[in-house]
């Protein structure tokens, strides 16, 4: 199960955070602060998972991340997922992010907050994996957008 | 307004710095103000501000009931950003589902994602949502009902599911894909946080199981993925179904937008693998994992799940071994964790890949490094634990700053300390000392505190041997008093407090050293400023059990006077004890009786040695003990002045007392049941140098190249020695003289396979095959059994001597005994060489012989007679005492090479008036032999020759002689009975020939032979064979582990091999003589044997289980 996906800059300001686990305000704060801490000081050319942290929960939670110039995304998981399922699971999903904003940056996760975490719906929903397939997930978020338009247009 | 930005921003997308767009935001976005701001800000303080500020407005705005949906829409996402930056605006929550209650669909979708962030499970404003979903479930709006279902799966309070859940049922025959999709997620969150209520609806889940829509079949995994992991047993009848919705994924079925760089829907199978490994029919999916190995991108995915299917352990391992290889880092972590995962049941598959483990060692990533330390963890035994210890030692400075430390900080100490105590695997004293003092010198107060109590109790109840116990301390002393004269303001309190036990109760071993001496480097401790109040306590323990009189005096005088006044109560009461024990000699020696170390405590809990003192102080009007509880109860009742405070502090105060006992706390509740053997001590080698003692044995010659030596070697060691036939030693001898010759090879590298040798020394030596290539490990199998020099029923090293050596001895025998029939006949026959062509009409081509025989005389010989299968022969054996006297005189004419190898009884063919046809079957490791007796009853000479499929020579019988003929048989098509069809045809010198018919009736199971194969070579076995059959047998369960009874009682019986029981299955393996394989699993299920049987050879599956079942109800 995925218990948390997050993304932060460079610099560890967080842009989006969606638990899928109640953790107090002050522990999801402290979760991004030391993930981003852990990640940050990783190289390039080092592998793309932490393990045997004790942020979240002890010997069984990981940490996949992929670094994409400006920003980290990272999902902690447990042990019942595919690291590099998981790992294809970000880069289907930052490739998604890209269709849907046209070339995304992070200001488009800064000012569409919303947006993002409404795509992140149809891949993940309640910490499982809904959806795969770009192109369904595009569809989805696609059909949404157009019915909510055409119910304000009028 | 914001909608206009909204549109800007759609419009010119990617803006790629942040100035361009935060110029256009600014003006006219107040979420733009808000980040512009935060961006400008340098300091944390100065952000806490703005926020506070900005909060504070949208918390005026939020509460007007002015500001219209759309507004509010705006400040949900403001409000979001701040939770988002971590600053509670617990204010919103309630707009938030007002906003999910009231707005239109893109307010209402904020709405509900506002609602999501904010709120968990058990927040009590959730149950004003409920109703909001109640009717969104209900819309007839598409996107209603989708944000309904997500938001549901998100959180939703357990206590309202029943509202709810008829609703999402029915959402499951919603003819849009999307909402049954997410109906089933639902579904299945409703069953992680209350199974009881979905209970009834588990019908529909199979329902989803068969949507037409992948996407719903696939959301239909995660509840059966549960539930099979729950109760693999309950979901048996739907493994068929995973299996062929695998085969399809695998076989490209799935529309082609699945497929994730060319692989088909990747996610799918994994889950898919998950689920069949949790099946319970293991072997039913090896042949979907072989498949989907077969596409070695998706291995990468599943390689965990699939390393734990055993029969396809051959394969993983292959694939294994490509990760570990593998240039890009990501699949080499992978490939390290996946060895790590098998290497615990198959340590030898960690010798092919030495050479790269050890690189890995040096690998700059940390995380490799750890996964590689864990790799060597796994494998660690006794040759090479202090390599891999010291190699932990090198990691340790890294581990304070990784987040694992405490993990692998852990697993690092259990094993030193597992390895002194347990496995007496540390080399020596010394060893043992200094790597725990670097340990905990290193990782300090990282550790848990039970560790260094563990380590005091190693030291102080010792092992077995007095003298080596006191050498330990000894030396013990020795190290921490060199390092208190060094700097022990740098040592770690943990690692102080450990020092000044030891050297309280220890120093007096060396006795040229002083108590004054230590107890001024003690009082040093406590002077210096970073020492805790904790160790403090520590050191004047120990100062107490050292201060005796004579130097020390003045030191400890001074000492008490310090802390005689502490504000430390503890420390005073330590002080206390000190000062007056110093004085009191005689009490102290009571109190603290020196090298008592190993005696437990009594405690006295009742405190009985104080009734005294209680009764007096009660005859003098003190008032009578209270228990604590009995005073909080009269103080709440007098309602008078609360004490608590005093009342809390009296726990506190006892539990600093138990550090005044003698022994470190933990101690007191030890038992002394300590049953380590005395350590080896042997060795005095320096601890930091590589052990290469026994290392050469394996691992001589240079890595790489040689890696197949072991493989050789072990093989080797599998042939029992004393069987060897003296041309096989030597080649045994020279392959070892050879592997003992040291090959030059560079510097560096060599380094690196000696630290290969001394960390993976230990794994080769056990006796089955290791992984590293198929092909070596079968010609060894089958060179072997070529020789067929080993007896399966553990002969005696003459028969193997007799068996293996030249032919030629046997047949010496054979002639002799020839000839002592010869002797004992009374009548003298003239014509010897007298021979009659005989008829040779071969039974076996009617059909009714499967068996195929390869005949040959006795008098023949022909040294291919043991190249080949050939030559085989009975047993005289008299002392197995046989019914009837023929039966022991024919016994006699049994060839004597053939001693010691079973014989079945010997059962009459055929009887005339003037031959007697008998013959029974023995069986030899490769092959069953065939022997006939012909008994000549009449006086008169005769030639006769016994035809079957094959030419039998013609051979002559003298009369009241036996002739003895042998037959090799071999097994053409399987059947439950094999028959040998044959006839007799003789001819006395001056008649006309006659003959008999005879049949021979044997079981299959006289043919079947164990095959020794190991559980990796099994599973490669396994998946090549076409013919399989299965079925259910009865359970031996009369002892207590049911399927090793009923696997013993087969292999008594019929000659299988049991490869290995692993839990409720075991793995057998047979084969028909020679070269034809049959290998057999069985589980336990519900009482009974679910066996499987699979070969090459059609029919044997069929007839092995027959016999099966007549074993179990024969037993």
């Amino acid at each position: 199960m995925i218990k948390a996906i997050l993304i932060f800059n460079n610099h560890g300001k967080p842009r989006l955070s969606k638990f899928y686990e109640h953790y107090s305000e002050d522990t999801e704060q402290q979760i991004i602060r030391e993930t981003f801490h852990l990640v940050s000081k990783r190289d390039e050319n080092v592998c793309n998972f932490l393990e045997g942290g004790m942020l979240i929960g002890g010997s069984d939670y990981r940490l996949i991340y992929r670094h994409y110039a400006t920003l980290y995304f990272v999902f902690c998981v447990d042990s019942s997922e595919s690291e590099l399922g998981i790992l294809d699971l970000i880069q289907v999903f930052v490739e998604t992010l890209d269709k849907c904003f046209e070339n995304v940056c992070e200001l488009d996760l800064i000012f569409h907050v919303d947006k993002v975490h409404n795509i992140l719906a149809e891949m993940v929903m309640g910490g499982m994996v809904l959806e795969t397939n770009m192109n369904e997930i595009i569809t989805q978020v696609d059909s949404q957008n157009k019915m909510e338009k055409s119910e304000q247009s009028p | 307004m914001s909608d206009v930005v909204e549109k800007t921003l759609t419009a010119l997308p990617g803006l790629l710095s942040l100035d361009s767009q935060s110029t256009k935001l600014s003006s006219t976005s107040k979420l733009g103000n808000l980040i512009r701001g935060i961006t400008e800000l340098t300091s944390k303080h100065e952000e806490e501000k703005l926020i506070q500020r900005e909060l504070t407005s949208i918390k005026e705005q939020v509460s007007s009931p002015n500001t219209s949906m759309r507004q509010m829409k705006e400040l949900m996402v403001r409000a979001i950003y701040c939770e988002m930056l971590g600053y509670e605006a617990s204010f919103s929550y309630i707009h938030a589902i007002k906003l999910a209650q009231q707005g239109t669909a893109l307010e209402k979708r904020v709405g509900y994602l506002a609602v999501s962030l904010f709120l968990n499970e058990s927040h009590e404003l959730l149950l004003l949502l409920v109703n909001t979903v109640l009717k969104d479930l209900q819309s007839t709006n598409l996107i209603e009902v989708c944000m309904a279902l997500t938001v549901v799966s998100q959180m939703f309070p357990k206590d309202m599911i029943p509202a709810i859940l008829p609703l999402v049922e029915e959402k499951l025959n919603h003819p849009k894909e999307i909402i049954r999709r997410k109906a089933v997620l639902a579904l299945y969150k409703f069953y992680l946080i209350a199974p009881n209520q979905v209970q009834h609806i588990h019908n529909k889940f199979r329902k989803a199981l068969c949507d037409k829509d992948p996407g719903v079949m696939t959301a239909s995994l995660h509840i059966y993925l549960q539930m099979i992991q729950e109760n693999p047993e309950g979901y048996k009848d739907l493994t068929t179904s995973f299996v062929t919705i695998l085969k399809q994924v695998v076989g490209g079925k799935l529309p082609m937008d699945f497929n994730y760089h060319s692989v088909p829907a990747p996610w799918l199978q994994i889950q898919l693998l998950r689920i069949l490994l949790f099946c319970s029919t293991i072997f039913l999916c090896r042949d979907v994992a072989a498949l989907c190995i077969h596409c070695v991108s998706l291995f990468f995915y599943c390689i965990q799940p699939l390393s734990s299917f055993p029969a396809i352990l051959y394969e993983s391992a292959k694939c294994i071994g490509n990760f570990v290889l593998s240039l890009k880092i990501n699949l080499k972590y992978l490939g390290l964790k996946a060895l790590t995962y098998v290497v615990q049941q198959h340590p030898k598959l960690a010798l092919q890949h030495q050479m790269t483990i050890i690189e890995c060692l040096d690998h700059p990533d940390l995380i490799i490094k750890r996964e590689t330390l864990e790799l060597l963890f796994r494998i660690t035994n006794a040759q090479n634990v202090s390599v891999i210890v010291e190699k932990m030692l090198e990691f340790l400075p890294f581990l304070k700053i990784m987040l694992c430390c405490c993990i692998i900080y852990t697993l690092f100490i259990v094993l030193i300390l597992f390895s002194y105590e347990e496995y007496t695997y540390a080399p020596d004293n010394e060893w043992f000392i200094e790597t725990m003092s670097t340990v905990f010198s290193v990782g300090g107060d990282m550790m848990q505190p039970d560790i260094p109590n563990s380590f005091l109790k190693l030291l102080s109840e010792g092992f077995d041997s007095v003298e080596e116990d006191r050498k330990l301390r000894l030396f013990a002393v020795d190290s921490y008093v060199s390092l208190l004269q060094g700097e022990p303001g740098k040592l770690p309190q943990r690692f102080l407090q450990v020092i000044s036990w030891v050297l309280g109760e220890y120093s007096y071993l060396r006795e040229e050293l002083e108590a004054a001496t230590v107890l001024r480097l003690l009082a040093k401790l406590l002077d210096m400023k970073s020492t805790s109040s904790e160790t403090k306590s520590w050191v004047l323990m120990a100062m107490t059990k050292l201060c005796e009189g004579g130097a020390g005096v003045s030191v400890t005088q001074e000492v008490c006077e310090t802390y005689g006044s502490s504000l430390d109560t503890v420390l005073r009461q330590r002080a206390q004890e000190l000062q007056h024990l110093s004085q009191d000699c005689e009490l102290r020696a009571r109190v603290l009786p020196r090298g008592a170390g190993l005696e437990p405590l009594e405690v006295d809990s009742s405190l009985s040695f104080l009734d005294g003192f209680v009764s007096e102080a009660l005859a003098a009007g003190a008032a009578p003990y209270k228990a604590p509880h009995q005073r909080q109860e009269e103080l709440a009742q007098a309602k008078a002045l609360s004490l608590e405070p005093y009342g809390l502090s009296l726990p506190i105060s006892m539990s600093s007392c138990s550090i005044a006992d003698r022994q470190s706390p933990t101690l007191l509740s030890v038992s002394s049941g300590l049953s380590g053997d005395s350590p080896d001590l042997s060795h005095k080698g320096g601890s930091t140098t590589l052990k290469l003692d026994g290392v050469k044995r394996v691992w001589g010659r240079e890595g790489y190249l040689s890696e197949r030596e072991p493989v050789e070697e072990s093989a080797h060691v599998e042939v029992p020695s004393p069987l060897q036939s003296p041309s096989q030693q030597g080649e045994a001898d020279s392959s070892q003289s050879q592997t003992l010759t040291p090959i030059p090879t560079p510097q560096p590298e060599q380094e690196k396979q000696q630290l290969a040798s001394s960390l993976f020394v230990g794994l080769g030596s056990q006796s089955s095959v290791c992984l590293m290539g198929k092909s070596e490990s079968t010609t060894q199998r089958f060179r072997r059994k070529a020789k067929g020099t080993v007896s399966s029923s553990g002969a005696s090293e003459q028969i193997s001597n007799s068996l293996a050596s030249t032919p030629s001895t046997a047949n010496h025998l054979l002639c002799n005994n020839l000839l002592d029939s010869n002797i004992t006949s009374d009548l003298a026959v003239s014509s010897l060489e007298q021979t009659s062509q005989l008829s040779q009409g071969p039974a076996a081509a009617n059909g009714i012989c499967d068996v195929e025989l390869t005949g040959s005389d006795m008098s023949e010989t022909s040294p291919t007679l043991i190249r080949d299968n050939g030559v085989v022969a009975a047993d005289p054996a008299p002392h197995e005492d046989p019914d009837k006297l023929k039966d022991l005189c024919l016994r006699t004419h049994l060839p004597a090479e053939f001693s010691g190898l079973c014989h079945s009884e010997i059962t009459p063919l055929c009887t005339n008036q003037t031959l007697d046809f008998s013959a029974c079957h023995l069986q030899k490791e490769d092959s069953l032999a065939l022997v006939a007796f012909i008994y000549n009853c009449i006086l008169m000479f005769c030639s006769f020759q016994v035809s079957c499929v094959c030419d039998s020579p013609v051979q002559e019988a003298r009369s009241h002689s036996v002739a003895v003929c042998q037959y090799s048989l071999t097994v053409k098509r399987p059947s439950v009975h094999v028959e040998v069809v044959g006839t007799a045809s003789y001819q006395f010198p001056a008649g006309t020939p006659h003959s008999a018919q005879f049949s021979y009736k044997l079981p299959l199971t006289s043919f079947i032979r164990p095959l020794t194969v190991s559980t990796e070579e099994y599973g490669a076995m396994w998946l090549d064979f076409s013919h399989d059959t299965k079925q259910k047998l009865t359970l031996i369960s009369d002892g207590q582990e049911p399927l090793t009874d009923t696997l013993n009682v087969l292999k008594k019986k019929l000659q299988l091999h049991v490869v290995e029981i692993i839990g409720m299955e075991g793995i057998v393996a047979c084969r028909l003589l020679r070269d034809q394989p049959c290998l057999m699993h069985c589980r336990l299920h519900a009482g009974t044997l679910s066996v499987w049987l699979r070969s090459p050879v059609p029919d044997l599956p069929d007839c092995l289980m027959y016999h099966c079942q007549r074993a179990l109800q024969e037993h």
